[in-house]
């Protein structure tokens, strides 16, 4: 390296923390121009600007733009922002937590068991009494996608913990033998399921934010916002969980309590946004890793970095799955998986030093 | 004010490593703990630190560290590990700034330039932690525990440097530095205690030095007290011939020494 290059070197790296807090602004404004893209394009010609016009000339709305833009484009848009985010810091949260730069919710069971808790319900939900389905209907398939997270986060916790501490190592081996469980049960479920429950558990399974209704938002959002919030003070404990346990809680880091509130937060976070949008994949890793080798990884700019960009990258993929084949919609999912997978062996192939520790 | 252990013992799976240790170290003084390989010198820091679970009891400063919140016990005592390897690509300087959070020495970047300067790593921040070598990790996490506890007294009360094996992967130059380092905190006032391996150093720089044999402290005192060769052979289970140098008197022993 010429001294050159090795000065440049130095100035990119100890940029690295305010290039972070600038990001903090640009991001947002992403999140903010995706926003606007996702509640002006759609299957309808229902118009934003058109809308927004019309409501300071003082002009009532048609029925069509009352309803395109109300009741569907912007709970999808809210519940886009809050799934996208939570998986983002929920990804960045599980990686701290792993000390391992691969780890996902996916890998701990948590999406497994609100998966497993979802299609329980899409298929035995049926056979529960008209009265109760009544009473419930709408908030069936997430309340049950929520406690099966939650149940799978709390099995693994007490397999993993003992006399207080919680073992990682345990707890990656404890969530893989418990998505495989979990994974069966599932399976024996669409096993017995019907076609019309068959294809609802295609659509539900490979992710999407179609159904968006403000119920959802109601169930979700606030979980999800309230679990994001308290992430954002795991910043500096995650930072010291990179040294190790013991060399955390030697710098003063109460690291039980820090991996108490992560693994709580998470499960609040994937267990909503599964219930409501079913399994979307590779944001929680690609967004952490993107931001990671733009800004650094310290956890105190990536939290809340990692929420706006999750937030920005699954309002463009929901665009695009609107789009690409409209009026009919592609699962979200896919769009995901399509564009993340590559984007993710790419990085495995360009910085294998970096995720080989 | 002292950092004293009394009849430790611990088990790692039902294996009892340390059986009845006590320990005894000074403020203002370095303290070095040495003895052979699985004596139970790491383990008996790690049960002074907190690290893992024991039987006894453990008094730092008068107080019983198990009832301090861990970021009290950061302010007054600093902790080096064997190897500390980072998950994440952290700059030095990034590895610094944890130390200064977690002290109270406040979050002067200056300072963690000073650290980095007493350990020989100057102009080292931007680089990534990964890329240095071994002995440069090393020198650079002594330098984080620094920033954490850089002053040896804070209003009057001395803090602490617990370090397991500081100097393990050092060169022979870069071991005199940080042994000079480690014996100036504590001639200022501050608490050193260091597990070692090389008697040599230990005797040259440590004002007691403890010898850890089987699970227990078998014999404490100055270098001259317990470099003996009763106490080395008995510990290291081979003949030991401990000479002085002419001018200064210090204890030493060379491995040659044994053949004869």
């Amino acid at each position: 390296m010429t001294a050159y290059a090795e000065i440049r070197g130095a100035q990119r790296v100890t940029d690295r923390r305010s290039r972070a807090r600038r990001a903090h602004i640009w991001l947002a404004l992403l999140l903010a121009a995706v926003s606007v893209i996702s509640l002006t394009y759609g299957a309808s010609g229902a118009s934003l600007w058109g809308a927004l016009g019309k409501m300071v000339q003082g002009t009532p709305l048609t029925q069509t733009e009352r309803v395109v833009l109300w009741d569907i484009r912007l709970p999808r848009l809210i519940l886009g922002i809050c799934v996208g985010a939570a998986l983002a810091v929920s990804g960045a949260v599980m990686q701290g937590l792993f000390r391992n730069p691969l780890a996902d919710p996916g890998l701990v069971g948590v999406s497994a068991g609100a998966g497993l808790g979802a299609i329980a319900a899409i298929v035995l939900g049926a056979a529960l009494p008209l009265s109760l389905m009544g009473w419930i209907g709408p908030w069936l398939v997430p309340l049950a996608a929520f406690l099966g997270g939650w149940s799978a986060t709390m099995v693994l916790y007490r397999v993993s913990t003992r006399r207080g501490r919680t073992s990682v190592a345990t707890m990656l081996l404890a969530g893989i033998a418990l998505g495989a469980l979990t994974g069966a049960v599932s399976g024996i479920l669409v096993y017995i399921a019907d076609d019309a429950q068959l294809r609802d558990l295609t659509f539900w399974g490979l992710g999407s934010l179609a159904g968006a209704t403000w119920t959802k938002v109601m169930v979700a959002c606030p979980l999800i916002v309230s679990a994001i919030l308290v992430a954002g003070f795991l910043g500096h404990g995650l930072n010291g969980l990179a040294f190790g346990e013991a060399t955390a809680a030697h710098m003063g880091i109460p690291v039980q309590r820090v991996k108490n509130i992560a693994i709580l937060t998470v499960a609040a976070a994937i267990g909503a946004a599964v219930a409501v949008s079913g399994g979307i994949g590779f944001i929680g890793i690609v967004v952490p890793h993107l931001l990671r080798l733009a800004t650094g990884p310290d956890h105190e700019t990536l939290l809340p970095n990692a929420a706006l960009l999750g937030a920005s990258l699954l309002l463009i993929a929901d665009v695009i799955s609107r789009m690409i084949i409209a009026p009919a919609e592609l699962p979200i999912g896919i769009v995901t998986a399509v564009l993340g997978a590559p984007i993710f062996l790419w990085i495995l192939l360009r910085r294998r030093g970096l995720v080989d520790l | 004010m002292m950092l004293q252990a009394f009849d430790i013992h611990v088990r790692i799976n039902g294996k009892p490593i340390l059986h009845g240790a006590d320990f005894c170290a000074r403020a203002g003084q370095f303290t070095a703990i040495v003895g052979p390989n699985g004596s139970g010198k790491s383990t008996l820091l790690k049960a002074i630190t907190g690290e893992i679970p024991f039987d006894g009891q453990v008094i730092l400063n008068g107080l019983n560290p198990a009832t301090l919140k861990p970021w009290e016990l950061a302010a007054i005592r600093g902790v080096l590990p064997q190897a500390t390897t980072l998950a994440f690509p952290f700059t030095t300087a990034e590895v610094l700034r944890m130390g200064l959070r977690a002290g109270t020495s406040g979050a002067a970047t200056a300072l963690a330039d000073r650290a980095l300067a007493a350990v020989g790593l100057a102009g080292y921040g931007p680089r990534f932690y990964q890329e240095l070598s071994g002995g440069e990790q090393q020198r650079s996490q002594l330098a984080r525990v620094l920033c954490q506890v850089w002053d040896p007294m804070v209003a009057g009360i001395p803090r602490w440097l617990l370090l397991d094996e500081p100097v393990a992967s050092l060169d022979i130059g870069h071991q005199l530095i940080v042994m000079r380092l480690l014996a100036n905190y504590a001639a200022r006032g501050g608490g050193v205690v260091a597990v070692m391996h090389d008697l040599n150093l230990s005797a040259m720089f440590a004002d007691q030095m403890a010898v850890v044999s089987a699970g227990r402290v078998t014999s404490s005192g100055t270098p001259s007290q317990v470099m003996t060769d009763d106490i080395l052979s008995d510990a290291y289970h081979c003949a030991l011939r401990v000479n002085t140098t002419p001018q200064r008197g210090q204890s030493f022993v060379l491995p040659h020494a044994s053949v004869a």
